[in-house]
């Protein structure tokens, strides 16, 4: 199972001037309340909780302060093959940044080397702009204190967080999945309450006990409630407007949610009776999408007070 | 302050949990243990609180599903932190204080297994500065304890011993996950693996559910004949700009450890939360303990690491020999954030009375 999600961040004014310096390949450090300049700069001092204002350019060159080696290198870090990561103490700063470092072996790194920011050809303005640090042999050097700097341009980041799960379904998320492949609709009764769970649970919610009795059921029901979506939204694949609504199958005491078609949106009606549309049979998995969406049967609706209950 | 305890304990820890990612399988049979323990049901709970995320398996909103385990009918009274449940039992301590409530039951449930664990803990980070380059755990871990070695404030034998000690300890715990006999030698025969880390340097990915009962006053001395009543808590954060911190000590647990009420002289038993062999090192110095104080007996987190519940069980676990007279003040901790960033202290007291 994979997991994406792009988060967009609004800058401070600390956070801006310092990424946009690095859009022009230029590291720049806030100065503390004691009198340290530390990179990246923190927008509040840590002690006086302050903010940060007094930014100075430090150098792109550096000291190696600790470091790691890094075997295996997990997705998105800065090499894909094995690197180091460091504590580097940029010359001009009295605390150091994390970032990598590329060497090919753990021998070829030890604290107290010289290293130099390789930067990206093409910047964005975030801290991968220093793609890594490697060893160079350049003296010790400060930053460019000549360099102006205007309104800074960088205002706001995107930081991609892809993250993969292996999802394991419980053991009645397994029955009822398996059970879609076969066209079948599997439901679990709560051995306490009596109460059908479809989906199954891994514990009735009510009498927290594991549910045990597998019930079959039908594709058919109730229309408990429902609602009519009129605005389009990312990945809209349905014309709108369309109804979604809570499905309460015949012998279940719990609705899902499901898509109502083949009905106009301002005839759907709570109580309406409704059957499922199954996709062909050679398309189906292990899936609820088997189910494309519910329709009208055309029966009589049911009586309020048969499903108030399941509101 | 009103007079609180542990009074319940139950765990379950294991290499991967075959099973959902809210844990719900784990949690029903918990519960079940711990109305056992008590002669408590549900009804007599006042106040359910939980510690997970939803980062570690990638299951939204699992916390919400977590309560179906409870049997929320009638409605129950719950709250949730996003943090190790030592932090959610702390929540319960201070609900309990306020006097809207005499019982609560806290637990924690995660399911590391299920994603790359040292990757998903990067979030964690600062999201600005850090993050985007996924530093992963063990990296920095291997940061801080190459500090601790080159600045000669402890060295791979001081790090291996607590490997040794540590293994050799969960023998007796039925939930830890790499345990044995082990000497010295046998960890120092390890290769190094991210040096200047070894394996065995680093806790084990661990999957788990753990959950504690507290109670007030007589309701406490209800259901344990020598309930760990609870004399000093306290948590301490340190800035999330790794920069800005020194990672060779713990200011944070030196905090806590001066601000804790009764202090920790005459602590006998410690628990410590401890992911990494030199973290320990870190905690012990910052805390200054005297040589004759029995150190996690259990195993401690090295042997076993469920994220979210590995702090609450040093509480259970320090509890426990409370409970059996084998301690009379027993301190537990827990620790949350990257390298020790937060730390949590509580102590036990027993009574015989």
């Amino acid at each position: 199972m994979k997991v994406e999600f792009d988060y967009t961040r609004s800058l401070g004014p600390v956070l801006s001037r310092f990424m946009s310096a690095l859009a022009q390949h230029q590291v720049l450090g806030g100065t503390l309340s004691d009198g340290r300049v530390v990179v990246p700069p923190p927008e509040y001092d840590p002690v006086t909780h302050a903010p940060v204002t007094d930014l100075v350019p430090v150098s792109d060159t550096g000291v190696v302060q600790t470091w790691t080696w890094v075997p295996e290198p997990v997705m998105d870090q800065p090499l894909d093959r094995p690197f180091a990561f460091a504590h580097v103490l940029l010359d001009g700063a009295d605390a150091p940044l994390l970032h990598a470092v590329a060497v090919d072996s753990p021998e070829a790194i030890e604290t107290g080397m010289r290293v130099k920011a390789r930067w990206a050809d093409e910047t964005t303005g975030t801290i991968r702009d220093i793609r890594w640090f490697e060893p160079t042999t350049d003296a010790a050097s400060t930053g460019s204190a000549s360099m102006e700097f205007g309104e800074p341009e960088i205002t706001g980041i995107v930081s991609p967080v892809r993250l993969t799960y292996d999802y394991a379904a419980s053991p009645e998320e397994s029955k009822f999945f398996r059970g879609l492949a076969d066209g079948r609709i599997l439901g679990q009764r709560c051995p306490k309450c009596h109460k059908v769970y479809v989906p199954p649970r891994g514990a009735c919610p009510v009498d927290g006990v594991p549910t045990t009795d597998e019930v079959e059921l039908p594709d058919r029901g109730i229309i408990t409630t429902y609602c009519v979506v009129n605005v389009p939204f990312q990945g809209q694949q349905i014309p709108i407007p369309y109804v979604s609504a809570y499905v309460l199958l015949d012998g279940a005491d719990i609705a899902f949610l499901h898509l109502i078609l083949d009905i106009d949106a301002a005839d759907v009606r709570m109580g309406m009776r409704v059957e499922a549309v199954w996709k062909p049979r050679e398309e189906w998995t292990t899936d609820l999408n088997n189910i494309l969406y519910f329709r009208p049967t055309g029966e009589p609706d049911a009586d309020y007070d048969t499903y108030k209950q399941h509101l | 302050m009103r007079d609180v305890a542990v009074v319940g304990f139950a765990q379950r820890q294991m290499k991967e949990f075959d099973g959902s990612p809210t844990c719900v399988e784990l949690l029903v049979p918990i519960f079940g243990e711990l109305f056992e323990q008590t002669g408590w049901t549900k009804g007599d709970i006042d106040f359910w609180c939980s510690g997970s995320s939803d980062y570690l398996a990638g299951r939204s909103f699992s916390f919400v599903s977590a309560v179906d385990a409870i049997g929320a009918l009638p409605p129950v009274m719950e709250s949730h932190v996003e943090m190790d449940a030592a932090w959610a039992l702390y929540e319960a301590w201070i609900k309990i204080q306020t006097g809207e409530v005499d019982t609560a039951l806290v637990y924690g449930f995660g399911k590391s297994s299920a994603g790359v664990l040292r990757r998903t803990l990067a979030l964690q980070l600062d999201p600005y500065t850090a993050q985007p380059l996924w530093p992963d755990t063990v990296s920095l871990a291997g940061l801080q304890a190459r500090l601790g070695l080159e600045q000669g404030l402890w060295d791979e034998k001081a790090m291996a011993e607590v490997v040794a000690r540590s293994m050799t300890d969960a023998v007796g715990n039925e939930y830890a996950i790499r345990k044995g006999e082990t000497s010295l030698d046998d960890v120092l025969a390890q290769p190094v693996y991210a040096d200047p880390l070894r394996r065995w340097d680093c806790a084990p990915v661990s999957d788990g559910a753990a959950a504690i009962v507290l109670a007030a006053g007589d309701k406490a001395r209800e259901v344990q004949d020598r309930p760990a009543w609870i004399t000093g808590f306290e948590h301490r954060i340190e800035p999330i700009a790794l920069s800005a911190r020194d990672l060779t000590t713990s200011t944070s647990m030196q905090q806590a450890a001066a601000a804790i009420s009764g202090g920790v002289d005459g602590v006998d038993l410690v628990e410590l939360h401890a992911p990494f062999s030199h973290q320990e090192l870190v905690l012990r110095s910052s805390l200054g303990l005297a040589d004759d104080v029995t150190l996690n007996p259990s195993g401690g987190a090295l042997t076993a690491n469920p994220m979210f519940t590995a702090g609450l069980n040093r509480i259970g676990e320090a509890a426990k020999r409370v409970w059996a007279g084998e301690s009379d003040k027993a301190l537990a901790h827990a620790t949350a954030g990257p390298v020790l960033q937060q730390n949590l202290l509580l102590t036990l007291e027993g009574r015989n009375a």
